[in-house]
Formats: C-alpha cells, sequence, structure tokens
C-alpha cells in the first residue's frame, strides 16, 4: 500500500492517522453514546463487570508491561492505566465520552497494546486486560474510528479473504513461481495444488506470497526433504492472518476463518500447518474458531514450531552440520503464552544451533516485540511510537548479545517485523531469521 | 448429474490401467483422477524436460505442455486440464486445448451435464469469466466467487466495478464491488459481495452483501431485503416457489430468515450451508445446537445427535425425506444419517451419496492410509491404496466402485461392480 | 448508650451477616447467570484442575513469578489477607459473643497475640495507604473509592485496637468498632472488597484458559 502524504504528527506530538481523524469527524456525541451503550449492552456481560469490579487498583500488573517499561515506568501506559483511560471512562460516563477521548482511547487500544496477555501473569485476579482492551477496540471498530493502515487490511480480508489484496490467480501463480524457482535446486520437488486427501494444508500468512516468497519456497524444501504429504489450496481460504480480529470486526474475523477451515475441510487433509507466524495462530487457534462456536479448532493446527519439532525428533529432516552462529530466541506471544510452544521451539533451536543462548526473561515470560496484536499494522504513523514502546527488547536483546547471542530466531512474522525495526532503530546490529531459514540453510538436502 | 443409464453396470471387476507402471515411463506422476463412470484414469505427468502432459489408461495425451494443473472431470466424463504453453494458459479438454489463450486461467466449473465448462481467467491485469472458449465481453479489475447457474448456462462473479484507489478506505466503504452475471454488473454497488446463487430457472441470482461494515443483508437482482443483519451466510433459491433463505445473525444468534422475514422460529449458536430437498418442501442445515455441538436441523428441528468437532457435507437423499452427513467427534469422523451415527470411526470420511432410491448410503473411508467403502454402515471387503467417489446403479441395486490396488506386480486401478448385497448382506 | 451497643451488637450484626451473605450469594449467581447468558466461554473453557492448579500458585506466598519479584509487597499482601481473615474469627472477645448468643465456641488467640496481629493488619493498612500515595503507578490508578475501601478495612481494626487498649473514648470507639465491622462486612458484595469472593473464579478461568487451552502456566 503506497503511503499517504501526509504529515504524520506536528511538534504537539499528536500523530495524525486519516482512519481515526476522518472516522472521528463522522461521530456525532448521540453516536458516540448510542454506539458505545450497543456494544456494552449486546456484547459485553459477566467478564467485563466483574473484571472492573475486581480490579483493586493495587498496580500490580504493570511491570508486566513493555510499553510500561520501556517508558520509565509512566504509570500512563501501564496496563489498568490503559484500561483506565479507556474502559472505565467509558463504564464512568455511561458512553458519554467527547472525540478527544475516543481519539486518545483508540490510539492507547490500537497503539500502545498488542494484546500479549502478559500482565494476566501479572495481575493476582487473572484479569484479561487484552479482553478489556479488546472491548475498546471493538468499540472503535464500530464506531469507524480505526487506523487507516490497519483498516486498509481488514478491507483486503473483507475484499479478497487474504491480508495483502492478493488475487485469486496472483496466489496460484505465486506458488507456480517458488515450484519452479525450487525445482533449479531439487528438481523433483512439487508444491502440490489442490490435491484432496493430503495428510497437510499448509497455510501461510498473505504476506508471504506478497513480499517474501522465499518463505515458501524453504518450506516446500522443508516438506519435499522430509516426505510430507501436503498441499496448498487454489482458492480464498489460503490466508491464514487475521488482522479483522484486532481491527474489532469480529464478523470479518468469522468469515476469514471460515474460509480456512471449510477450505481444510474440502481438502480432506488431517490437519493445517501453517507458516511461522503468531497472531495467525491465535485467530485459528482459540479466537477466530470460536466466534463460529467451534469450541476447538475443527481441523487441528499445528504450528510451524511444533511441525518443525516433530520432523526433527523423528529424523524426517537431518542437519548436515550445526549453524555456528550463536542464536537466541523470541518466545512470540501467540504460541508461547498462546500454546506452550517454548519448550518446543527451544529443542528446536538446540537441534539446529551449536550455540542458545536463552534471553532473560523467555518462555511465557518473554516481552511480545510491540509488533503483533495488530499494532505493526496501523502502519508508518505509528511506527515509532512501536519502536519507543519496546526499548525494553532492545535492552533484553542487548544482554543477548552482550552474552555473546549473534542472531536472533524469531519464528513469527510480527516478531520480525518488530524486531527488525528495533534492530536498526538501537542499532542491535543483530541477525534475524526464521526457523525454516535456518532449517533450509543447514538440513540435508538430495544432490 | 450423470447419465447413470450409459454406464457399464455390469457386475465385476475390471483392470483399467496398470498405474504402478506409470512411474516407469515418466519421471513425474502425480496423484491420477479418475472419471465418474469409472472407466478412465488419468494423471499429470512429466514428458520431456520442461515438458508435462495427461496420462489417461496408460497413454498419455498427444499434446505437451510447460505446465499442467487442475485436473478434473466433467460429469460427461471428459478430461479437463489448466494447461500452459510457452507462457500463455488455456483450457485442454481431452487433449485439445482451448483456442484462447489467456496470462492466467483457474477455477474450473461444469454444468450438470458437463456440456458447459467455465472458468475464470485473466489477461492483460484484466479478469472475466470464459465458457467453453467464449470469453465475456466485458472485463474487470478482479473476479471472485464465480458461480454458476443450476443447468450451467450461466455464470455470475464478484467483480470491483469502481478503480479501488489503494489505501483510501474510505472510497472502499461507499461500497466498489457488484455481482457480474454473464459479464454484465448489476447496477448497483456494495462494500463486500461473497457468496452468490442462482434460481433454479436461472433467471434470478442472490448475493450475500454488506452495505456499510456492519450492515449485511441479501441483494436479489442487485435489489436489498429492506433488514439488515449483523452478518449473513449463502443465500438459497427455493426450487419450488423462487423465496430466496439465508442464515442471518441475529442478537448473537443465528436462525434462517425468508426473503427478509422470519422463516424458522428458532436460534442456534451457528446455521449455515442451509440446503432445499429436490423438490424444495424441505430444508436441512449444518448448525451448532449450542455453542460446541455440532448437528443437522431439519426445518429447523436439529437432531438430537450431536458432534464436537464438526458436521459437513450434508446431503439430501433424491427423495427428500433423509439427511446424511459427516460427523466428527474427538478427532474421528464418521457418517450420521438421519440423525443416527454410524458406529465405525474413520481417519477421514467423504461426503455420503444416496442410492437412487433413498434406501442406502455410501461413503468412502480412509483408515490407517488404506481406503475402503461403507454402505450403510458395513465396509466392503476390499480395501485400496486410493479410491474414487461411489456411484450406485440406477436401480439402486449396485454400486461403483473405482479403487487403486496394490500387488507384487504393482499398482492397479479397477473398476468394480459389485452388487450391494454385497457389502450389506 | 446501652441501647445503641445492644442495637449495634444485636440487631445490626444481624442485618450485616445477611446483607453480606445474601449479598455474595446475589453477587455471584447473578455473574453466574450474566456469563450463562453472555458469556459462554467461561462455562465452556473452565477446567476444574487447570483453575485450580492456577489458584494454588497465587495463593501460596511466593508461588508464583510476581510474587517473587515484589517480595516485601508478597509478604505484606499475605500476611494481611490471612490475618484480616483470622483475627475476627479468633478473637478472644468475638468467640465470647458467639458463645453467649449461640453457645457455641472455638479455640481462640490470646489477647497478646491478636493484639500483635491486629497491629499488624493495621501496619499493613498503612503500608498499602503509603503504596497508594508514593507509587506513581498505583497512584495514577487511585480514585477516593480506593481510600473509603481502606478506611472502611483499616477502621474495624483501628477501632478495636483503641477499645482494647481502653484509650480515651473506647466506650464510644467499642460501638464505632461494632459498626465498622458491620458496614465493612456489608460493603463487600457491594464494593471492589468483592475481589475477595471473585478470585477464585477470575483466576480460576485465566489458569483454565492458559492451561487448559493453551498449555501454559500463568504465573
Amino acid at each position: 500500500m503506497a503511503e499517504p502524504a501526509m504529515k504524520q504528527s506536528d511538534e504537539t506530538g499528536e500523530i495524525f492517522d486519516k482512519g481515526i481523524d476522518k472516522g472521528l469527524a463522522r461521530l456525532t456525541p448521540e453516536k458516540i453514546e448510542q454506539v458505545i451503550n450497543k456494544v456494552l449492552s449486546a456484547e459485553t456481560g459477566a467478564r467485563l463487570k466483574t473484571y472492573v469490579n475486581t480490579c483493586v487498583h493495587c498496580g500490580l500488573c504493570s511491570e508486566a508491561c513493555h510499553y510500561y517499561l520501556s517508558h520509565d515506568n509512566d504509570p500512563k501506559f501501564s496496563p489498568a492505566g490503559k484500561v483506565k483511560q479507556t474502559i472505565w471512562e467509558i463504564l464512568k460516563k455511561k458512553g458519554k465520552v467527547d472525540h478527544k477521548f475516543l481519539k486518545k482511547a483508540a490510539e492507547i487500544a490500537y497503539t500502545e497494546c498488542n494484546l500479549c496477555r502478559r500482565c494476566a501473569m501479572y495481575c493476582p485476579f487473572g484479569i484479561d486486560i487484552a479482553y478489556l482492551i479488546s472491548v475498546m477496540r471493538r468499540i472503535c471498530h464500530m464506531l469507524g474510528v480505526t487506523p487507516l493502515y490497519m483498516q486498509d487490511t481488514a478491507h483486503s480480508h473483507s475484499a479478497t479473504l487474504n491480508q495483502m489484496w492478493v488475487k485469486e490467480d496472483e496466489w496460484i501463480d505465486s506458488l507456480f513461481w517458488q515450484e519452479e524457482e525450487a525445482q533449479d535446486e531439487m528438481p523433483d520437488l512439487r508444491i502440490p495444488i489442490e490435491k484432496e486427501g493430503a495428510e497437510i494444508f499448509y497455510s501461510v500468512i498473505a504476506p508471504e506470497p506478497k513480499f517474501r516468497a522465499q518463505l515458501i519456497y524453504q518450506a516446500a524444501v522443508i516438506f519435499n526433504v522430509a516426505g510430507v504429504d501436503f498441499t496448498m489450496p487454489a482458492t480464498p481460504g489460503w490466508d491464514n492472518s487475521d488482522q479483522c480480529m484486532f481491527s474489532g470486526d469480529y464478523e470479518m474475523m468469522g468469515r476469514l476463518k471460515k474460509a480456512h477451515f471449510e477450505t481444510a475441510m474440502r481438502l480432506k487433509v488431517k490437519r493445517i500447518v501453517m507458516g511461522e507466524c503468531g497472531h495467525a495462530f491465535r485467530s485459528v487457534y482459540d479466537v477466530g474458531n470460536r466466534w463460529l462456536a467451534w469450541k476447538m479448532p475443527p481441523i487441528p493446527v499445528t504450528h510451524a514450531v511444533e511441525f518443525y519439532y516433530e520432523l526433527l525428533k523423528q529424523g524426517k529432516i537431518k542437519i548436515t552440520k550445526k549453524y555456528d552462529k550463536p542464536v537466541t530466541l523470541q518466545d512470540p506471544c501467540n504460541i508461547s503464552r498462546g500454546r506452550g510452544l517454548h519448550e518446543k521451539a527451544r529443542y528446536v533451536v538446540n537441534a539446529l544451533c551449536e550455540e542458545f543462548i536463552d534471553m532473560q526473561p523467555n518462555r511465557e515470560h518473554n516481552y511480545c516485540c510491540c509488533a503483533g496484536g495488530g499494532v505493526i499494522n496501523t502502519g508508518p504513523p505509528y511506527k515509532m511510537k512501536r519502536i519507543d514502546g519496546n526499548r525494553v527488547k532492545a535492552e533484553q536483546l542487548f544482554a543477548a548479545k552482550a552474552r555473546g547471542a549473534k542472531v536472533v530466531i524469531a519464528p513469527c512474522h510480527n516478531c520480525h517485523g518488530g524486531i527488525e525495526d528495533i534492530n536498526h532503530h538501537y542499532g542491535l546490529d543483530m541477525e534475524l531469521h526464521f526457523l525454516g531459514d535456518i532449517i533450509y540453510k543447514i538440513m540435508e538436502k538430495p544432490a | 448429474m450423470y447419465n447413470l443409464s450409459t454406464w457399464d453396470w455390469e457386475t465385476g471387476k475390471k483392470l483399467i490401467a496398470d498405474t504402478g507402471k506409470w512411474k516407469d515411463s515418466f519421471d513425474w506422476v502425480e496423484e491420477p483422477y479418475v472419471s465418474p463412470d469409472g472407466e478412465r484414469i488419468a494423471a499429470v505427468v512429466k514428458t520431456g524436460e520442461m515438458e508435462y502432459s495427461v496420462c489417461e489408461n496408460n497413454t498419455p495425451w498427444e499434446s505437451t505442455f510447460d505446465k499442467v494443473w487442475y485436473l478434473k472431470f466433467g460429469p460427461d466424463n471428459r478430461l479437463t486440464a489448466l494447461v500452459s504453453d510457452t507462457g500463455v494458459w488455456t483450457v485442454a479438454v481431452d487433449g485439445a486445448a482451448w483456442g484462447n489463450t489467456f496470462d492466467f486461467v483457474w477455477n474450473t466449473k461444469f454444468g450438470p451435464d458437463g456440456k458447459n465448462i467455465t472458468v475464470a481467467v485473466q489477461k492483460d491485469m484484466e479478469y472475466f469469466a470464459v465458457t467453453n472458449d467464449i470469453p465475456w465481453e466485458t472485463r474487470f479489475s478482479a473476479l471472485s466467487n464465480l458461480t454458476i447457474s443450476h443447468d450451467g448456462s450461466r455464470v455470475a462473479g464478484v467483480v470491483p466495478t469502481i478503480a479501488i484507489k489503494q489505501g483510501d478506505i474510505f472510497q472502499f466503504q461507499e461500497g466498489c464491488y457488484s455481482v457480474a452475471v454473464d459479464g454484465k454488473p448489476w447496477d448497483v454497488n456494495f462494500v463486500n459481495v461473497w457468496d452468490l446463487a442462482f434460481s433454479h430457472d436461472g433467471e434470478h441470482v442472490a448475493a450475500e452483501v454488506r452495505t456499510s461494515l456492519y450492515d449485511y443483508t441479501i441483494a436479489v437482482d442487485g435489489v436489498l431485503w429492506d433488514k439488515i443483519y449483523t452478518s449473513v451466510w449463502m443465500p438459497q433459491f427455493s426450487p419450488s416457489n423462487g423465496s430466496v433463505t439465508a442464515p442471518v445473525r441475529i442478537a448473537g444468534k443465528w436462525t434462517l430468515v425468508q426473503d427478509g422475514k422470519s422463516f424458522w422460529d428458532r436460534s442456534f449458536a451457528q446455521l449455515w450451508h442451509h440446503m432445499y430437498s429436490p423438490d424444495g418442501k424441505k430444508i436441512a442445515a449444518v448448525v451448532a445446537s449450542k455453542y460446541g455441538r455440532w448437528t443437522i436441523a431439519v426445518n429447523g428441528i436439529p437432531w438430537s445427535l450431536t458432534f464436537g468437532d464438526l458436521v459437513t457435507d450434508a446431503v439430501f437423499s433424491p427423495d427428500g425425506n433423509r439427511v446424511a452427513c459427516i460427523g466428527k467427534e474427538g478427532g474421528k469422523w464418521t457418517i450420521a444419517v438421519d440423525g443416527k451415527v454410524w458406529g465405525a470411526k474413520y481417519d477421514m470420511v467423504w461426503q455420503p451419496v444416496f442410492s437412487p432410491d433413498s434406501e442406502k448410503v455410501a461413503a468412502k473411508v480412509e483408515r490407517n492410509g488404506q481406503y475402503t467403502i461403507i454402505v450403510n454402515g458395513k465396509p466392503f471387503k476390499e480395501s485400496y491404496k486410493a479410491l474414487g467417489e461411489p456411484v450406485f446403479s440406477p436401480d439402486s441395486a449396485k454400486i461403483l466402485i473405482k479403487g487403486i490396488q496394490e500387488d507384487s506386480a504393482g499398482e492397479k486401478y479397477f473398476r468394480q461392480v459389485v452388487p450391494v448385497t454385497e457389502i450389506i448382506g | 448508650m446501652h441501647d445503641v451497643y445492644n442495637f449495634v451488637s444485636g440487631p445490626l450484626v444481624w442485618v450485616s451477616f445477611i446483607i453480606f451473605f445474601g449479598g455474595c450469594l446475589y453477587r455471584l449467581i447473578s455473574m453466574a447467570v450474566l456469563a450463562k447468558k453472555k458469556d459462554v466461554f467461561v462455562y465452556e473453557y473452565m477446567s476444574f484442575k487447570y483453575g485450580l492448579r492456577s489458584i494454588f500458585h497465587w495463593i501460596i506466598p511466593f508461588g508464583t513469578v510476581k510474587w517473587r519479584k515484589n517480595p516485601i509487597l508478597t509478604i505484606v499482601t499475605f500476611t494481611f489477607h490471612i490475618c484480616l481473615i483470622l483475627v475476627p474469627i479468633f478473637l478472644c472477645a468475638h468467640v465470647i459473643l458467639w458463645k453467649e448468643s449461640w453457645d457455641i465456641g472455638w479455640w481462640y488467640f490470646s489477647d497478646t497475640t491478636a493484639d500483635i496481629l491486629t497491629g499488624i493488619v493495621i501496619a499493613c493498612c498503612v503500608f498499602f495507604l503509603i503504596r497508594r500515595i508514593v507509587l506513581p503507578e498505583v497512584k495514577y490508578l487511585t480514585s477516593v473509592s480506593d481510600y473509603v475501601i481502606l478506611a472502611m478495612v483499616a477502621a474495624p481494626f483501628i477501632t478495636g485496637f483503641w477499645t482494647y487498649h481502653q484509650w480515651p473514648g473506647c466506650k464510644i470507639t467499642g460501638i464505632v468498632h461494632i459498626i465498622a465491622g458491620e458496614i465493612m462486612l456489608a460493603a463487600i458484595p457491594f464494593t471492589r472488597l468483592i475481589h475477595m469472593v471473585y478470585f477464585p473464579f477470575t483466576r480460576g478461568y485465566m489458569g483454565s484458559e492458559f492451561g487448559a487451552v493453551r498449555n501454559a502456566k500463568d504465573w
């Protein structure tokens, strides 16, 4: 998407975002009040009420949040502090809030919280602050006050059922293209399209065919070498990503997940294996499916980290020589706190690399990359906010680097984007890779 | 609809092709496809350096291509493939390529008798549909949700009718999409259009639309229902009276409405893929009777049998009195008919098939990588490495089994006609 | 004075207990009903095993990363909550009242122990007060109601302490003590003090989502 030729902030630091600002300009006080109260009464219930009544304003959640830590413990960035500036105020004023409030609330909800759920592990009551911020996002969506770039992505989802305006032929053609490229290396390699009854449907996010096609190439090589019986669809439903989940357009989220799972059912696969993406896993595993009344994914989903674990454990891929640069690992929130894959990720990293230097904190307690939760999808206007909001990640990486780590492995697209920016801005000068990059590089391939 | 009466229904097992030997003849053999009548089996094969073709019953097509994909047999047993030659794409039917070429071709669709073959194409970054090598006259900047009428003669798709400026979210929200029927777009735009359905006479099209980011409804020939909903799923026309029904979401629950008015008197946690019985008197739908429990509702009344994982591929019997579907519970797949589940569980099952007399139900199933056919819950004694869909004979007494079996000499494809009594006793 | 005493230690006790138990029951039932109606996930994903696993870690001092990272706060919090519950139940004077009214009794603290524990509760309240005033992240979240709640909790202990030590005005503080206790009891269901009642459910639900669905720890 072209970057809009507009000033992104003024001397006061106020950021202009056409989606939010123009969206707000369309709203009357009556409309604001009506929409807010409709969302609150129709869509929230015991959870919101209980969470708000249970919070004793103790501030213990503060140090869970990378924004809070990165802003020198500014309480406005603490998880409960963000709820105070959004949901508490809305409840207190019974929806009678003004444009200024809403602009701030939208910015907080979309650009100052990654919905990473780390605070749920620091609040003694287990208050789900990510849920409360999601309620704020839902209100913003219903009011039409969403960041431009994220909304454009949501529109792409609605029109094409993928995140990047990829047309049906472009998708198939990019699979052919990657298959052909990879055949130069491995003449018998195949990316089977629409192979009904295959064991696995390999699903990716739209940025892969659009910008990172080499990831499809690498996955194809890995799958072919390992003898994996997989297929990829020639229809919409191939994209597992979901910015509608983050913008608050849950109806579209449901539509996307329906298309994804029904594609798997149509292809008669046993399970869906997905690429190294965290937010998509969240959407497919325990958010999007729920909106559709599937208690658990109707077709099991396996994240790439777990799949690589299986392939290595079963000896289906073998390593020629371990990767010799010292590595550290970014635990993506949505597959560590979201699926407990951190130990399997460590197994994979240790199986692949000579030297693994863990970040501190790690596993469920790792800091978010600050790109997740749709924050990176709010685009250039909020890029610096995202980078400033994760100084603590830079410090964490510096510490790992001081202990020798030269490479960051981030098995998640958002983590990749977030850490890439942090890497440049803070001058970390570390290499950044997906697990697939490393597996592809060091695995045994047929001569 | 297959023309079953012209097929060979003589009981017995016939060797059609020595598919195992194909691997000796070609470097590259993809998964095989069998024709509906079982007389033909085909696969994409590599015939030379960067040269592909289709091997059918041991013989490759004379024509070769740079790339061949999407092998599909039509209901009339003709074999289609999407092929590219020197960088341009077209459709090959039984080895003969269409005269028109395109920059890309995909999504082959057949009419019920197989005479009409439709594809979506892109040429010079313009999108349109092509039926039997005859392209739409109008071109669009995109084309999706390609849908054909019940007789296969008409084609509709979702198209942008306004040049969409990248990143202009406000223009998008004014509505840039419409429905093109045989290339002619409706004169009304929507924010989004998704699944389309033709009336049974092919004269009307109903579409799932969104008129703002929040307002969903159904448009019939471009005219919106006067009710809006928080979401809708694919509409259907009644075969008997032409009314349109669609699942809609009201206050967080799903129900079925007709022409924008209430129809089913109860709502569900989910309701989709509704379908009419052939006579139009009954409607069945996949529903979640409560969160996480899936079943079939017929005329609004759910079965008491529910599944936890999913229910899919429901089908009415020809007489409209019975419904069969696939259900999955605890990771295992099975078939349910009229609210009763078949005992055996499988690693995968395919859409059940009713016999013409509506009394028998057959399905292809897989367990531990071996396939077989189950009729009325009873498995056929033989198992296969690969199987086509089962087809009942017109008198419902026999069943056609199209399967690949492996012996010491390798894989072979057989066409078998088996008396149903041999399976169900 | 005697009439007032009789009133606050008689009918008002009944009223406060009825409000406390009735209110808590009402809040719990209404939460359960609302959740059934609007938050289907809570019932669907609540897991006894994983809910308890999480609760268990959080009710053990230093059982979670959070508790270990803030040792002083952890000690104060646990001490405060334990004393807050134990002192009123095992205070000799209270046990005597139960004995007189219902002829039931149980073990009780010695007066000195109770006195020390009461002092600890008051000290903890002072700690929380200072924390609220001094720590920016707590101050930012604090509203008048937070002070009122804290005062409501501290009042019965301060007045009890005062009365026990027979300090000036102890007759009045004695009555104030009873009223303060009753107010606190009655306020629990209708203020954020309800957190003590909701804790097993909020923590249990989060523990279930983390443990049973996401295969992860939440502590």
